[in-house]
């Protein structure tokens, strides 16, 4: 099987600062479904920019999709992210955008054509449950509903990779068991790698996954 | 609101640099044009022993464009009570020649000096009269009057371009969180600052069709076409094409370069 992610003696650190990730080595394997879970501060949010790419590793190499990241070029990092959907606990929506242009975004980016970015669009707003709310902006939606945005964005432009930061984070029960079954079904019926940075693991999880827990700076797989 | 705010502080900042620079231009014509003037009154007197020819004297120097010899018949007529015919005829022989030279443009006091030593240097060229305390005072006034707005119309413009920077600065923080968001889905640094360029294309666009309007106005305005030619210059005070084309790339620069170190300095949040 393809492996998506390759860390080999990796370390991250902010500026000069003592490693958070200190000298880990792991490996993901395409399609597969990857909780990260640790106490906070521990550095799996740390771990998780490391993918796409906004922090670079200070030590080691980490590649992922096949491009080595330690010393990537601008280019090729926005060529990477292009197939990378992100979502993160704050959601990152554009305030000043409607919902249907959040989720346009990276259809938009990848150059996709406006037909079948409209039609992508209506598509995934009918599968969050907003196809009504299309013309609102952010703030006016509650935040299970802007994470469901942020879901429908991230998943938009079929990525090879979804990295999700903590994503039901500020929800209630209703609009985090949304967000898992987007994402399981991401991970089913797209074959999508999905990697989850989360406290806690949901107990209802209907696919197999792989759970990776990090502690003083390393990384282990939890059987 | 807020948005036209923002945009009104930049128009009015581009507004007031096409302003320096147009009114630099109108002054710089107007001295240009007054100095014509002056060109057209302005001679020198040389005096010589000997006759020279007119293709002589315009070879002395190249400021010179033309040369009159003065008759002497005036100076003879005062003389001539009791003398005969004869004697006006010999004293006329001896007297010495005068030459009133006219010149290409208005000098400056150096070129004076320089073409003073020039056509006295010349042979039987005794005196050369060149009125250069008058016209001395006359140039350093010009020169000081261009120098003021010339310091004015700049001081202006670093003002206001350090302001339009400020401004921008204002923007990119306000953009920055759009511009880190389409950063972190792969958008290229142009799209991300797409807007940001627009915003300063469009108030470039409207700030130079502002200053179009108001330059048109004033310019076919009789109380200011008046005031010209009561001190006798008559001069373009606007050229809606020439003029408007300069403004206009000027904002357009101004406004793409300052967006363009913004977004240089613009830092992805880690």
């Amino acid at each position: 099987m393809d492996k998506v992610i390759i860390a080999e003696n990796l370390s991250l650190s902010y500026s000069n600062y003592e490693a958070i990730i200190n000298q880990v080595s792991f490996s993901i394997n395409s399609g597969s479904f990857v909780f990260i879970t640790g106490a906070s501060g521990s550095g799996k949010s740390t771990l998780l920019k490391s993918l796409y790419g906004a922090l670079k590793p200070s030590q080691g190499s980490l590649v992922v999709g096949g491009i080595e990241l330690r010393k990537i070029s601008n280019s090729k990092l926005n060529f990477l992210r292009r197939h990378i959907g992100i979502v993160f606990q704050d959601y990152k929506l554009v305030k000043e955008w409607t919902i249907e242009k959040n989720i346009m975004l990276p259809l938009i980016i990848n150059g996709y054509e406006k037909s079948v970015t409209q039609k992508q669009v209506d598509s995934l707003l009918k599968h969050v449950r907003l196809k009504h709310q299309a013309g609102k902006y952010p703030l006016e939606l509650s935040g299970g509903e802007q994470q469901r945005v942020a879901m429908a964005r991230a998943l938009s432009h079929n990525p090879i990779l979804i990295l999700a930061d903590e994503p039901t984070g500020n929800l209630d029960d209703y609009s985090s068991q949304l967000i898992w079954n987007l994402l399981e079904g991401a991970h089913t019926q797209l074959k999508t790698t999905v990697i989850v940075v989360t406290h806690h693991i949901p107990p209802s999880m209907n696919v197999e996954f792989k759970h990776f827990h990090i502690e003083y700076g390393r990384i282990h797989e939890v059987n | 609101m807020k948005s036209i705010k923002n945009h009104l502080s930049l128009i009015v900042a581009l507004l007031s640099i096409l302003f320096s620079i147009q009114v630099f231009i109108v002054v710089d014509r107007a001295i240009n044009a007054y100095k014509e003037g002056l060109t057209s009154s302005y001679s020198i007197i040389v005096v010589s022993q000997k006759s020279i020819e007119n293709a002589t004297i315009l070879d002395f120097n190249p400021l010179i464009g033309s040369a009159t010899e003065l008759t002497t018949d005036n100076v003879i007529k005062r003389l001539n009570t009791n003398m005969n015919n004869k004697n006006i005829e010999l004293l006329k022989l001896s007297l010495p020649k005068f030459y009133k030279l006219q010149l290409k443009h208005y000098p400056s006091p150096d070129e004076i000096q320089a073409l003073t030593k020039d056509i006295l240097s010349r042979p039987s060229v005794t005196k050369v009269e060149d009125f250069a305390h008058n016209h001395d005072k006359i140039y350093k006034l010009l020169l000081l009057f261009k120098g003021v707005v010339s310091i004015f119309s700049v001081s202006i413009f670093v003002v206001t371009t350090l302001l339009i920077f400020k401004e921008l600065r204002i923007w990119q923080f306000k953009h920055s969180e759009r511009m880190n968001i389409m950063g972190l889905f792969g958008a290229p640094v142009w799209l991300r600052s797409a807007v940001l360029f627009r915003l300063a294309i469009v108030d470039a666009v409207i700030s130079s069709f502002l200053a179009f309007g108001v330059f048109t106005y004033i310019s076919i305005n009789e109380f200011v076409i008046q005031q010209f030619s009561n001190i006798g210059i008559s001069i373009v005070i606007f050229d809606r094409i020439e003029d408007f084309v300069l403004l206009f790339s000027v904002a357009i620069f101004l406004s793409i370069l300052l967006a363009m170190l913004i977004v240089l300095g613009h830092k992805e949040e880690v």
